[in-house]
């Protein structure tokens, strides 16, 4: 599929990545459309049950963005994700789905230009993928 | 006093929940005074016709166990819906899909080849897989299709209320019908068990802070007594299961698996859990987490053992 804009939703953490999307807008950064940013207070607030419901419902992939470890707003969110991920991610390959579908990146309050970096990378990395056939069967 | 009209059907299921609905002992002399069993194809000789011939909604109850897996359990779930009042998803089968549903791994094609050509106990040289029809000297036969993904009842049909257990305790099952017999029923939709908490809630053990460096299997080592389970490295699926079951299985040293289903609230058991276990792995190396969960040989078949047909991706992507 050659036109394929696939639909992406960001999990930004309220403190970091979030601020790192703001300034990349603030700054005029160019970066990909397809990055849907929901904000959430830590990325340890992102339950696997919003990256199920995502991929469930038609995202083409998840990226999970939060503060660097040891930065944490709350201290130890972002490590609980850290241990996560993981673990969502080999569950969810006997589900069918690519490890990429699923992506955590740091994002700090100062890397807007990491952040259209990201962006930009996973909307390609999920382009070469293809589309994700997850929605449930009828 | 006109007595009430009980009916029990099992689709896909191992019978555990009828002999669940006898476990409640003396207490089926009590619900035989106030109720007729009309129909339960399990203990009595009705036929199918004659629940067609009962006029609609003329059963007070019916208390369906088993998933919905053939063409069959989704046609009797559908008469049965049409003619009782009530529609009670009994046992986790019928309420999340249970062990039939972990077949949603897998699709009509791969279970047939496994179970009929792969399986080493099968002698089927010929590679014959089941029909729904065929022809014989005496006419055609039909059998039931069999569903490429498991479904629960509530996926099917409207569904009042639900037991959970595999199968419910005694005490869940005579809750459930003490509250038909006596009319005081919970709002539709309830899940019916004596505890809203999770198992942890319930059970005895002493518990302590969770960090977790190692994960076993039950075969790997002897667990004290006392402690938590979870603490222990075993993978005791309590903190996301709804209590009411009294936490036997921790109390026989056993971790929980989670039967009873996600407590109140809750809609995917399975990410519940995986957030509450991964959240307590005493770790922050990306390279000693990855060794720890390895520990986990089938994270999707434990974390959604009795709730894939009801989970949010509710089967795999067979490619």
């Amino acid at each position: 599929m050659d036109n394929f804009e696939p639909k992406i939703v960001a999990f930004c953490c309220n403190w970091c990545s979030y601020a790192g999307a703001d300034l990349a807008g603030t700054s005029r950064i160019q970066y990909s459309p397809n990055i849907r940013i929901i904000r959430v207070m830590c990325s340890g607030r992102v339950s696997p049950l919003f990256v199920l419901k995502a991929l469930s419902i038609g995202a083409d992939g998840v990226l999970i963005l939060g503060c660097h470890p040891g930065d944490c707003h709350y201290i130890e969110g972002n490590y609980k994700t850290l241990r996560r991920i993981p673990l969502l991610k080999k569950m969810l390959k006997q589900f069918g789905v690519e490890e990429e579908r699923l992506r955590l990146e740091w994002v700090s309050a100062s890397e807007g230009a990491k952040f259209a970096e990201v962006a930009n990378n996973y909307t390609q990395a999920i382009k070469n993928l293809g589309p994700s056939s997850l929605a449930p069967s009828k | 006093m006109v007595k009430l009209k009980i009916a029990l059907y099992w689709a896909a299921s191992c019978g555990g929940c009828d002999i669940a609905t006898l476990a409640i002992g003396d207490k089926i002399l009590k619900l035989t005074e106030v109720a007729d069993i009309v129909f339960w194809p399990v203990g009595i000789d009705f036929k199918y016709a004659d629940v067609e011939k009962m006029p609609d909604k003329s059963i007070d109850a019916c208390l369906f166990n088993g998933a919905i897996r053939t063409s069959e359990n989704e046609h009797i779930a559908k008469l049965l819906r049409a003619k009782s009042k009530l529609m009670i998803a009994y046992g986790s089968c019928s309420y999340e899909g249970c062990i039939p549903g972990l077949s949603n791994f897998y699709d009509r094609k791969t279970t047939f080849e496994r179970v009929y050509i792969e399986n080493p106990t099968t002698d089927n040289p010929k590679k014959i897989l089941p029909q729904t029809k065929v022809k014989v000297p005496e006419g055609e036969l039909e059998i039931p299709e069999f569903y490429d993904t498991v479904k629960t009842l509530a996926q099917i049909v409207d569904v009042d209320y639900f037991v959970p257990g595999c199968p419910p305790e005694e005490k869940t099952t005579w809750l459930a019908l003490e509250a038909l017999i006596t009319g005081k029923l919970p709002p539709k939709g309830a899940v019916i068990s004596h505890s809203v908490k999770a198992v942890c809630d319930e059970c005895p053990r002493k518990k302590e802070e969770k960090k977790i460096k190692k994960f076993y299997r039950p075969y790997e080592i002897v667990p004290d007594p006392e402690r938590c389970l979870l603490e222990q490295g075993l993978l005791c699926y309590g903190v996301a299961t709804r209590g009411g079951c009294g936490a036997l299985c921790p109390q026989a040293n056993m971790p929980c698996t989670g039967c009873y289903g996600p407590v109140e609230g809750v809609i995917d058991q399975g990410a519940h859990f995986l957030s509450a276990l991964a959240s307590i792995i005493d770790s922050n190396e990306p390279e000693e987490i990855q060794r720890i969960i390895d520990d986990i040989p089938d994270p999707a078949g434990t974390f959604y053992r009795y709730s894939l047909p009801d989970s949010l991706l509710r089967r795999a992507k067979i490619r």
